[in-house]
């Protein structure tokens, strides 16, 4: 039985959320500062500026700077909130995130906002495509993309609950909003997934399948939902979890999904070398080896274009989504038969082709 | 509160004395360090841990103490021996400088070692956290006051100048850099490599007081924090002149001794020299440096930059 999923209301936009939740969590906790280099605008921790002041930090245009004073303020008790864009944070600033904030485990929340290729029509320069490769090849760091309003709020207090460095992802647009919290309006819990705090790090199973594991990072995940339903018209039964914290990645959850379908797809707005797709497969290939098929970024830079048409044009649709699982469940079809999957998926044979395994001669 | 310990500065050239003793004795011990920007700044720590920085060596996290950080790392020797000169920790913990499991690193890491305040290494890095110390402070209404000991080629660095642009328009007068000004980089010295004349006037752009002092002149040093302690509404920049390997003959100006273990024979007249200019009326004299045993060589497997 595959359950069908198609949250109601309108998208809600990330980065406002994201901004609304520094207030809230500054407002309960003195210790909360939020750093800016003049993009307070565009993350929308301008509304932290407004709302408290006296603990909001201007650091010009200077990320380096801001990262080294993030981590100076954390070693006097505070809990900085750094917030610029994606590309700035991790890769303008990554020996400071690195060096002063990660290797003496300092209390700073790296936050980067634009997430991905999704930037408001920046171009390649603007789109950070490489930033949770980055992250998550830096001791002590924890990780996380939301996938909407809700886990956003949510993911702003995890980060500051969890002791230590966090990289935070934030998505410029709106989004439909599939979770409800504690918070959420009970008129507006139809058919959304109720997600607590305790959920954040954890891979959350939002729809239920027997084919195929479609595993995908934040933002992604609507995208991933919407490729589940045409795979739903197409026969298939996927299985969708949405995952929001890369690092530490939730092993148990991936591998219980991934032993219940034999197959996986992984889906990220990121290069497909080193995010999730490079977790998951990380944590297949020792754990339990499966099919597995990447889809994200192929390991090429952006351009400036409408979301649709980026998304189009570099593979992050929900069509492209369904070509990677169809193709994984051939080749899953082929090896069941006992065939050898062939340049990944195909399994008829070309006139004069050989089944024999070529063995590579040392 | 714990206050400044009192000594004289007769007592603190004894210290300093013991220090470059201490320096000079981990780098050969562990066949790796930094002697040169070590023996530089011995003067400048003293002067910090042993008469102006309101510390507390039996409770080194006190939340109010005053914070140092070097943001010139490689000179760990330097600030280990003075930690240890203070109490922080033995210091016959000293020679386990660079060995496997050590809390004394390479670079200092203030995860491992008692009395550092923050991890440095990577240069540039540390007058932007000492900012984030003391805005802090101002931001809670506390009393601590900060400073960022820096090397001079390390201000080539951008960085430095973000760091120094911020504490100078927020008017961080709670915070103290210090240059150990030793006119030699790591290749070359500095007017080769990338001078940085006029440098008094770059700080005063920036919004900075400056200070220049003889970083080898307690007299002097002492005067310049007071003068910074004193000075409302702005940072202040204490370029200290210094002679890069300070207090051993063959070191003293000299860019190979950036980071270079001595040999044996190099290390026995190191400590003599040493302890000749303590008996010479303005060091340690006899005792307690003069009964340390100083030869441990042969350990370790070497290395540096």
């Amino acid at each position: 039985m595959i359950a069908r999923f198609a949250p109601a209301g309108a998208p809600v936009s990330i980065r406002e959320a994201f901004g609304d939740a520094l207030v809230e969590l500054g407002k309960d906790n003195p210790r909360v500062v939020v750093l800016d280099a003049d993009l307070a605008e565009s993350t929308r921790s301008i509304k932290f500026a407004k709302e408290i002041p006296e603990r909001f930090v201007e650091c010009g245009i200077a990320e380096q700077n801001m990262t080294g004073i993030a981590a100076g303020l954390a070693t006097v008790g505070y809990i900085p909130f750094v917030t610029t864009f994606c590309v700035f944070a991790t890769k303008r600033a990554c020996d400071q995130v690195s060096i002063s904030v990660a290797y003496p485990k300092l209390n700073v929340k790296i936050c980067g906002a634009y997430s991905g290729l999704f930037t408001g029509k920046t171009g390649a320069t603007h789109q950070a495509i490489e930033d949770i490769a980055l992250m998550r090849a830096i001791p002590n760091m924890t990780v996380l993309e939301p996938a909407d309003a809700v886990e956003t709020r949510l993911a702003v207090k995890y980060a500051a609950d969890v002791p230590g460095p966090v990289y935070l992802r934030i998505a410029r647009d709106a989004y439909p909003v599939i979770f409800s919290d504690e918070a959420t309006q009970a008129s507006e819990n139809a058919g959304r997934i109720k997600l607590q705090l305790s959920d954040i790090p954890k891979a959350k199973l939002l729809v239920d399948g027997s084919d195929i594991t479609i595993i995908a990072l934040g933002i992604m995940a609507h995208a991933a939902l919407e490729a589940c339903n045409i795979l739903f018209h197409q026969g298939v039964s996927a299985k969708v979890l949405g995952i929001s914290c890369v690092k530490p990645i939730d092993q148990a959850g991936i591998l219980e999904a991934a032993s219940e379908t034999g197959a996986v797809v992984t889906v990220e707005n990121h290069n497909i070398i080193g995010g999730l797709g490079s977790a998951v497969a990380e944590v297949l290939g020792e754990h339990y080896p499966v099919l597995i098929k990447r889809v994200g970024v192929r390991d090429v830079f952006g351009e400036s274009g409408p979301d649709a048409d980026i998304a189009r044009k570099y593979g992050l649709t929900a069509d492209h989504i369904v070509q990677a699982c169809r193709e994984v469940l051939e080749a899953k079809e082929s090896l069941r038969l006992g065939a050898r999957p062939a340049g990944g998926a195909k399994a008829t044979l070309e006139p004069g082709e050989s089944r024999e395994p070529r063995v590579l001669r040392i | 509160m714990e206050q400044p310990a009192e000594f004289s500065v007769e007592q603190l050239g004894e210290v300093a004395r013991r220090v470059r003793r201490h320096i000079v004795t981990m780098i050969h011990n562990s066949r790796a360090g930094h002697p040169g920007g070590s023996l530089s700044s011995v003067e400048i720590l003293v002067s910090l841990f042993f008469k102006v920085m309101r510390v507390s060596p039996e409770e080194p996290g006190w939340p109010e103490r005053d914070r140092f950080v070097l943001s010139k790392g490689h000179a760990s020797a330097a600030l280990y021996a003075v930690l240890a000169e203070r109490g922080f920790f033995p210091t016959s913990e000293l020679l386990t400088f660079d060995a496997i499991d050590s809390r004394l690193q390479g670079h200092v890491d203030m995860t491992k070692t008692p009395g550092v305040d923050m991890s440095t290494g990577s240069l540039g890095q540390g007058l932007s956290a000492a900012c984030g110390m003391a805005v802090g402070a101002k931001i809670g209404g506390r009393q601590f006051r900060v400073y960022c000991l820096l090397g001079d080629g390390e201000t080539q660095e951008g960085q430095v100048w973000e760091a120094a642009m911020f504490a100078g328009n927020r008017g961080l007068d709670n915070l103290t850099a210090i240059v150990d000004y030793n006119k030699l980089q790591l290749v070359a010295p500095i007017a080769q490599i990338m001078p940085l004349e006029p440098y008094t006037d770059k700080w005063r752009s920036f919004g900075w007081s400056v200070i220049e002092v003889d970083g080898h002149d307690f007299e002097q040093l002492l005067g310049a924090f007071h003068r910074a302690r004193d000075t409302r509404g702005v940072p202040t920049v204490i370029i200290a002149h210094t002679v890069k390997g300070k207090g051993v003959s063959f070191m003293e100006g000299q860019v190979k001794w950036h980071s270079r273990p001595t040999t044996d024979e190099e290390f026995r007249q190191a400590i003599r020299e040493i302890n000749v200019l303590s008996e010479d009326g303005t060091g340690c004299g006899t005792s307690p440096c003069g009964t340390i045993t100083p030869i441990i060589s042969g350990q370790g497997r070497g290395g540096g930059l």
